[in-house]
C-alpha cells in the first residue's frame, strides 16, 4: 500500500532536465486553472482553460518519462504531487499568482514562447520519448504564443487602463526572466549528452520574438536588474508552498487513496 | 442583435473533413476577426471536429425572407424530375 | 446541461395574452399552432407569438446561465484535484461547460436579445439559474455525486428538448446532449473507483456526498405536476415534453439501480420497489427547502452570483480593450 510520504525523485542530471520543463508546465497549468468561472469574459473562460489543459497534458507526458528516466519507476501522480518543495523544478515565474487579465496574457506568451523554442529544439533530442513528446507539444506552444500574443497586443494598444495594466505587468515579470536563460551543470550535461539545448541558446530567438511583440503592442523592453529568482533549482518564491498545499492536499490527507 | 459596447456577434462555421463542406454550428462574441478564429477553434473544435473554420460578422449574413418562402422554395417541389430517384430503372443498371 | 423545470422560474410580467388582436395576428398564430401541430421545426425569423418567444428567452438564457454558474462549484476543486487525470477531466469538464452557456446565449441571441441583456438579466437577480448549484462543493467526491447525479438529472430533464419545436434550441441541446453523457460516466467512474479501490476514509467520503447531494438533486425536476401550472402551454409549444414527477420517477428507477452497484445507500429509508406500479415509491421531499433555496436563501446563492458580477465587473476593461482595437484597426483598414 502506497503511504502519502515524499518522494525523493533522482538528481540525475538528466531528469532534472526534464523536470524543469515538466514543473514548469503543471505549475503554470495549475494557475490557469484558477481563471475558471473567473474570466473577463465566457469565450476567454474557454480559451484560458484549454490552455491550462494542453500544459497538464505535458506535464503529464514529461512526468511519466521522468519517472521511467530515473529508475525508480514513480509515475506521474506521485512525481506530481508527493515531493518536497525544494524538489520541484519549475521557474518561479509560473508559481506567481494569477494577477489580472494583463499579467496572466503576459506570462502565457512569456512562457508559450520560451516553450515552444525548447520544444522546436527538442524535436532533436536523442532520447526519443522527449522528442516524441516534443513533437507534439509545438503545435500547442504555437497556438497558445498566439492566442497570448494577440491578447498583448489587444491590451498594450486598447485603451489608457489596459496598456498601463500591461506596463505594470511587464515590471513584475521582466525580473523572472533571466533565470529561463542561465545555464548550469544540468544544461551542460543536456547540451554534451545530446538530451537537448542549454537554455541559454534560446535567449536570443526569445529576445527577439518578445521584442517583436512588445513593439507591437507599444511597449518597450524593460531594463534587466540584478534580481535573480531560483526556482529552477528548486528554491524558490513564497508563493511555492501555498500552491503545493492546496496542490497535494487530498494525496497528503488520503494516505494509500485510489482515485 | 448586440448593444454599443458589447463584442460583435459571429457566426462559425465548420469543416469536419477535406472534401466535406463547412457547416454552420452555432455563433460567439468576438472582438476581432483573429480572436473569433481562436475562440472559434476553442470552443467548437474540441473534440476534433475541425479541419477548416469560416467566422463570419453575423450582421453581415443576408438571409431569404420566410415570408418569401412559398415564393423561393416552392416551385421546387413540382420540379421532381431534378432527383434521381424520379427515374425508375431496370434493377441491373440501377446502381447509377 | 443544468436546466430545472421552467416552472419554478417566474413568469414573465406582461406576458399574459393580449385581449384584442387584429386578424392577421389571429390567422398568424393559427398557422404557427398548426405548424407546431404537425411537429415542424420554427426557425430564427419565423414569425411567432410574442409569448412564445418570450417563454424561450427565459428559458434558453436561464439554462445558459445555470451552466455558467454551475462551473463555479466544480472550478472549487480544479486546483485540489488529487491526480491529474482527475485535473483533466475535470478542467474539460468545465470547459464543456462554458461551451454550452455559450452555445445556449447564442441560441437564446436568435430571439433578438443580446449577451450583455441576458446577463443582465442575471447579475441583477432578475433571471435564475437551476438552484443546484446553490449548494456547496464541500469534499472531492462531491465532484463525483454533481457527475453521478446532477448530471444523471441535467440529461433527463435535456434530452426530450432535443425535440424542442425551436429548431436554435434544438440543435444547441443536441449538441451538449452529445457532449453530456461523458460528465456523468466520469462522476460515476470516480466514485466507483474509490468504492471498490479505495481506502474506508474514501468509501466514508462517497457516502457522505451522497447522503448531501441526494434530496437536491430529485428537486432538480422542479415541483410537483400538481404544483406545476405554466407546463401545460409548454408542453403545447414543444419547448417541455415530459411533465416533472415523470421525468423524477424515470430517474429515481435508474439511480437506485446504480447505487446498488456503487454500494451506496440513499439516503431515503422510504425507498422501496413498488410491485404494481413497476417503479420504486419515495419519500417525501422537502419542498420547504427547495422554495427557500429558489428564493435566493440558499446556502451559497450570494457566493455564486457575487463571483459571477465580480468577475464581470473586474473583467470591463479588458473587453473594453479589445473593442478599443478592434475600432482602432478597423479604421485604419478602412483608411488603407
Amino acid at each position: 500500500m502506497q503511504t502519502s510520504t515524499s518522494i525523493q525523485p533522482s538528481r540525475d542530471p538528466a531528469a532534472q532536465y526534464v523536470l524543469r520543463l515538466a514543473d514548469t508546465c503543471l505549475i503554470l497549468g495549475q494557475r490557469l486553472g484558477e481563471w475558471c468561472g473567473h474570466a473577463p469574459v465566457l469565450e476567454e473562460d474557454i480559451a484560458l482553460t484549454n490552455t491550462a489543459l494542453d500544459l497538464i497534458g505535458q506535464a503529464r507526458a514529461l512526468l511519466t518519462h521522468v519517472g521511467q528516466m530515473d529508475g525508480q519507476a514513480h509515475d506521474e501522480d506521485q512525481l506530481a504531487f508527493l515531493r518536497e518543495e525544494r524538489d520541484y523544478l519549475n521557474v518561479t515565474m509560473v508559481e506567481l499568482p494569477r494577477g489580472d487579465f494583463a499579467f496572466t496574457v503576459l506570462r502565457n506568451a512569456m512562457v508559450a514562447t520560451f516553450l515552444k523554442l525548447a520544444w522546436q529544439r527538442l524535436a532533436g533530442s536523442l532520447d526519443t520519448e522527449l522528442a516524441a513528446i516534443a513533437g507534439k507539444a509545438v503545435k500547442e506552444a504555437r497556438y497558445h504564443q498566439q492566442h497570448a500574443g494577440d491578447w498583448v497586443v489587444r491590451l498594450g494598444d486598447g485603451t489608457p487602463e489596459s496598456r498601463q495594466r500591461l506596463d505594470a505587468a511587464l515590471g513584475q515579470l521582466w525580473r523572472y526572466t533571466p533565470e529561463l536563460f542561465e545555464d548550469d551543470a544540468v544544461d551542460a550535461h543536456a547540451a554534451a549528452s545530446g538530451l537537448g539545448p542549454r537554455w541559454s541558446e534560446l535567449q536570443g530567438p526569445w529576445r527577439a520574438d518578445m521584442t517583436l511583440l512588445l513593439d507591437e503592442a507599444g511597449l518597450a523592453l524593460p531594463t534587466d536588474s540584478a534580481f535573480r529568482s531560483t526556482g529552477k533549482r528548486g528554491l524558490h518564491s513564497e508563493h511555492m508552498g501555498h500552491i503545493l498545499t492546496e496542490m497535494q492536499y487530498l494525496q497528503r490527507a488520503y494516505p494509500g487513496g485510489v482515485w | 442583435m448586440t448593444t454599443q459596447n458589447e463584442w460583435p456577434l459571429w457566426e462559425v462555421f465548420v469543416r469536419t473533413k477535406a472534401g466535406l463542406d463547412h457547416k454552420h454550428c452555432g455563433s460567439l462574441h468576438a472582438a476581432d476577426p483573429k480572436m473569433a478564429i481562436q475562440l472559434a477553434r476553442d470552443v467548437y473544435t474540441r473534440r476534433q471536429e475541425g479541419s477548416s473554420l469560416w467566422v463570419v460578422r453575423s450582421d453581415q449574413i443576408v438571409a431569404s425572407d420566410p415570408g418569401d418562402k412559398d415564393m423561393y422554395f416552392d416551385p421546387m417541389e413540382d420540379k421532381v424530375y431534378r432527383h434521381p430517384t424520379f427515374y425508375a430503372l431496370p434493377e441491373s443498371v440501377n446502381h447509377m | 446541461m443544468y436546466t430545472q423545470a421552467m416552472d419554478t422560474m417566474d413568469q414573465e410580467p406582461g406576458t399574459r395574452k393580449k385581449a384584442v388582436r387584429s386578424a392577421e395576428e389571429m390567422l398568424l398564430e393559427q398557422r404557427f399552432e398548426a405548424r407546431i401541430d404537425e411537429g415542424d421545426f420554427i426557425e430564427a425569423k419565423d414569425w411567432m407569438p410574442e409569448h412564445y418567444r418570450k417563454t424561450l428567452v427565459r428559458q434558453i438564457s436561464q439554462h445558459a446561465h445555470s451552466e455558467i454558474v454551475g462551473m463555479l462549484p466544480e472550478g472549487n476543486w480544479i486546483s485540489r484535484a488529487p491526480t491529474l487525470k482527475r485535473k483533466a477531466i475535470l478542467l474539460a469538464k468545465v470547459q464543456d461547460e462554458g461551451g454550452h452557456g455559450l452555445y445556449l446565449y447564442a441560441a437564446a441571441e436568435t430571439l433578438g436579445t443580446s449577451r450583455d441583456q441576458l446577463l443582465d438579466a442575471l447579475h441583477t437577480g432578475k433571471a435564475k439559474y437551476s438552484s443546484i448549484f446553490n449548494y456547496p462543493t464541500l469534499t472531492w467526491a462531491d465532484m463525483g455525486t454533481i457527475g453521478w447525479l446532477v448530471d444523471g438529472a441535467a440529461i433527463m430533464n435535456q434530452v426530450p428538448i432535443c425535440r424542442c419545436s425551436y429548431a436554435p434550441y434544438a440543435r444547441a441541446m443536441i449538441r451538449i446532449c452529445r457532449e453530456e453523457s461523458f460528465h456523468q460516466r466520469q462522476g460515476y467512474e470516480a466514485l466507483l473507483t474509490m468504492m471498490q479501490q479505495g481506502t474506508d476514509a474514501q468509501r466514508a467520503m462517497v457516502q457522505e456526498t451522497v447522503n448531501r447531494w441526494w434530496w437536491p438533486s430529485i428537486m432538480m425536476f422542479g415541483p410537483p405536476d400538481d404544483q406545476s401550472p405554466n407546463s401545460a402551454q409548454s408542453m403545447r409549444w414543444g419547448i417541455k415534453r415530459i411533465s416533472n414527477d415523470e421525468l423524477r420517477q424515470k430517474f429515481i428507477d435508474a439511480t437506485v439501480d446504480q447505487a446498488k452497484v456503487l454500494g451506496v445507500t440513499l439516503p431515503d429509508p422510504e425507498l422501496k420497489w413498488n410491485e404494481e406500479r413497476q417503479h420504486y415509491d419515495y419519500g417525501p421531499i422537502d419542498w420547504s427547502e427547495f422554495w427557500r433555496v429558489v428564493g435566493g436563501d440558499g446556502p451559497c446563492n450570494h457566493e455564486r452570483l457575487g463571483a459571477r458580477v465580480k468577475a464581470w465587473e473586474d473583467g470591463a476593461w479588458v473587453r473594453e480593450a479589445a473593442l478599443a482595437h478592434a475600432s482602432k484597426h478597423a479604421a485604419a483598414q478602412q483608411a488603407a
